[in-house]
């Protein structure tokens, strides 16, 4: 079981847990503003677009080269950027708190 | 080669200059090849427009049977922005349980009337009359209108063996007008009533941006669709195995989805006009002058898609092109991602077998190159699960 916490772009805090699938998942079942996951997770619409706080960043690890190419060229993209849909969900990420791109 | 197979016509130029050309009516096209350089052209909005003429970022031109802008399409930031935020929740309808329940049946019905005929042409039988029923869902107007665009035949702006007719063109932007007069006698709350009603910076949409953002909704959405279902259908009559895959995983239908339309990118390219001297993969490109981001070959970038020309249907990272990138991407997405996954699951409900029995291939030709996108005509058989 992990306990994520998403902060969408006009300040709303929404915390939510899960035990598997991706962080776009659950986002999107859970309607949080800002991210869209239209494509369901192939890397290809980056409209699942967080900044992960950084004392998690090393938890989350680094970005694919594809996964990175995305980002580039995507608006409010700085250091911290993910894909949500390339977040799998573990124990490991018990706590995370993302902020919404969008 | 399968007979559903989509060859990539672009390898060689792609590998080698990056770059292809094409005349087309003397405004020649310089086409960008690779993935990172379409991405990277289609980023770069302040040097290579979308808002140029009404007609010309389209290949082949409009300009010379098209004077309305279409609208978001044809305008950049900021512009671009606040007439997209005006039909952007609409386009999320698809979304919506009603509307997928609503597609679900029409698709559903489709599929039992083909099942229960001997021999059927699929574009003219089977992808039109979807494409159009369920563009009444979208327009959020009555059901029995498809028939009226269905009447149309296949190409509003095609004519056989003629790229642009003025003529069909104008059937379509005819009726677009005596819709949109009607919308303003009876409102409702069907996409013409809720354009009527909107204002972008305090001001009401002119009648003429209604009337762009209308034909961009019917002619981005016409011939793309047709051959996103017509492709499907060929593709599973060659690989029943993918049917009964799909059956068996239907977690998997998402990732099936977004690979289809990878592989058939039912849109070979789109234009640009560029605002400066300036220039693309080391080809020096002149102000005024047109470029295309072609889709169809960034599809097949093997420096990005492992097998680039395999149907890969669960196909882990696939940062396809087929509807665009950027600020301008595709406002039909969502619509047609419902479609197509909806599609999938009911043929693997419904459907054991499609037996192709002949077709008629439909080739473009762009420059140096040939590219298959699909069928003039297609006649298969499909055979009950039941």
């Amino acid at each position: 079981m992990a306990k994520i916490t998403f902060i969408t772009s006009d300040g709303e805090t929404t915390t939510l847990e899960a035990t598997s699938g991706s962080v776009m998942e659950l986002a999107v079942q859970n309607t949080i503003q800002g991210i869209d996951g239209d494509c369901g997770g192939v890397c290809s619409c980056a409209t699942c677009h967080v900044h992960v706080e950084p004392p998690f960043v090393e938890r989350t690890g680094e970005a694919s080269e594809i996964e990175k190419d995305m980002l580039e060229l995507d608006d409010n993209v700085n250091e911290f950027s993910r894909l949500s849909c390339q977040l799998a969900i573990t124990e490991e990420l018990d706590g995370l708190i993302l902020r919404v791109a969008k | 080669m399968k007979k559903s197979a989509l060859p990539d016509p672009f390898e060689e130029a792609r590998l080698q200059a990056g770059l292809g050309h094409i005349n087309d009516q003397d405004d020649p096209v310089l086409m960008v090849l690779r993935h990172k350089d379409v991405r990277k052209c289609a980023h770069q909005w302040q040097r290579f427009q979308s808002g140029a003429e009404p007609g010309r970022i389209v290949v082949p031109s409009e300009v010379n049977i098209r004077k309305t802008r279409q609208i978001p399409f044809e305008l950049d930031p900021p512009q671009h922005g606040q007439y997209r935020a005006v039909v952007e929740q609409w386009f999320k309808r698809p979304l919506e349980p009603a509307y997928r329940a609503a597609l679900k049946v029409q698709i559903d019905d489709l599929i039992d009337e083909v099942l229960g005929k001997e021999k059927v042409e699929v574009v003219s039988e089977f992808s039109l009359p979807l494409q159009s029923r369920a563009l009444t869902l979208l327009l959020n107007i009555p059901y029995e209108e498809a028939e009226t665009w269905i009447s149309w035949g296949t190409h509003v702006f095609r004519s056989e063996g003629e790229a642009l007719d003025g003529d069909k063109a104008a059937i379509l932007y005819d009726y677009i007008d005596e819709q949109i007069d009607q919308a303003i006698d009876n409102p409702g709350e069907d996409l013409y009533s809720v354009l009527l009603r909107a204002e972008v910076e305090g001001k009401k949409l002119t009648r003429e941006e209604v009337k762009g953002v209308m034909i961009l909704t019917f002619a981005g959405g016409r011939d793309t669709v047709i051959n996103a279902v017509t492709n499907s259908i060929a593709y599973f009559a060659d690989h029943p195995e993918s049917l009964v895959r799909l059956r068996e995983e239907p977690e998997i239908m998402g990732k099936a989805v977004e690979e289809l339309i990878r592989y058939f990118a039912p849109l070979t390219h789109m234009g640009r006009v560029a605002t400066e001297d300036t220039e693309v993969c080391e080809h020096a490109v002149q102000a005024d002058s047109r470029i295309s981001l072609c889709w169809a070959s960034a599809n097949r970038d093997a420096s990005v898609f492992e097998k680039p020309n395999e149907v890969v249907l669960d196909r882990k990272l696939n940062p396809h092109l087929s509807f665009g990138f950027g600020h301008h991407k595709c406002l039909g997405a969502t619509h047609t991602r419902q479609i197509m996954k909806i599609l999938l699951h009911s043929l693997t409900e419904k459907v054991k077998s499609i037996q192709i029995e002949d077709r008629s291939e439909n080739i473009e030709e762009w420059g140096q190159f040939n590219r298959k996108v699909g069928y003039h005509s297609i006649h298969v058989s499909f055979n009950s699960n039941s």
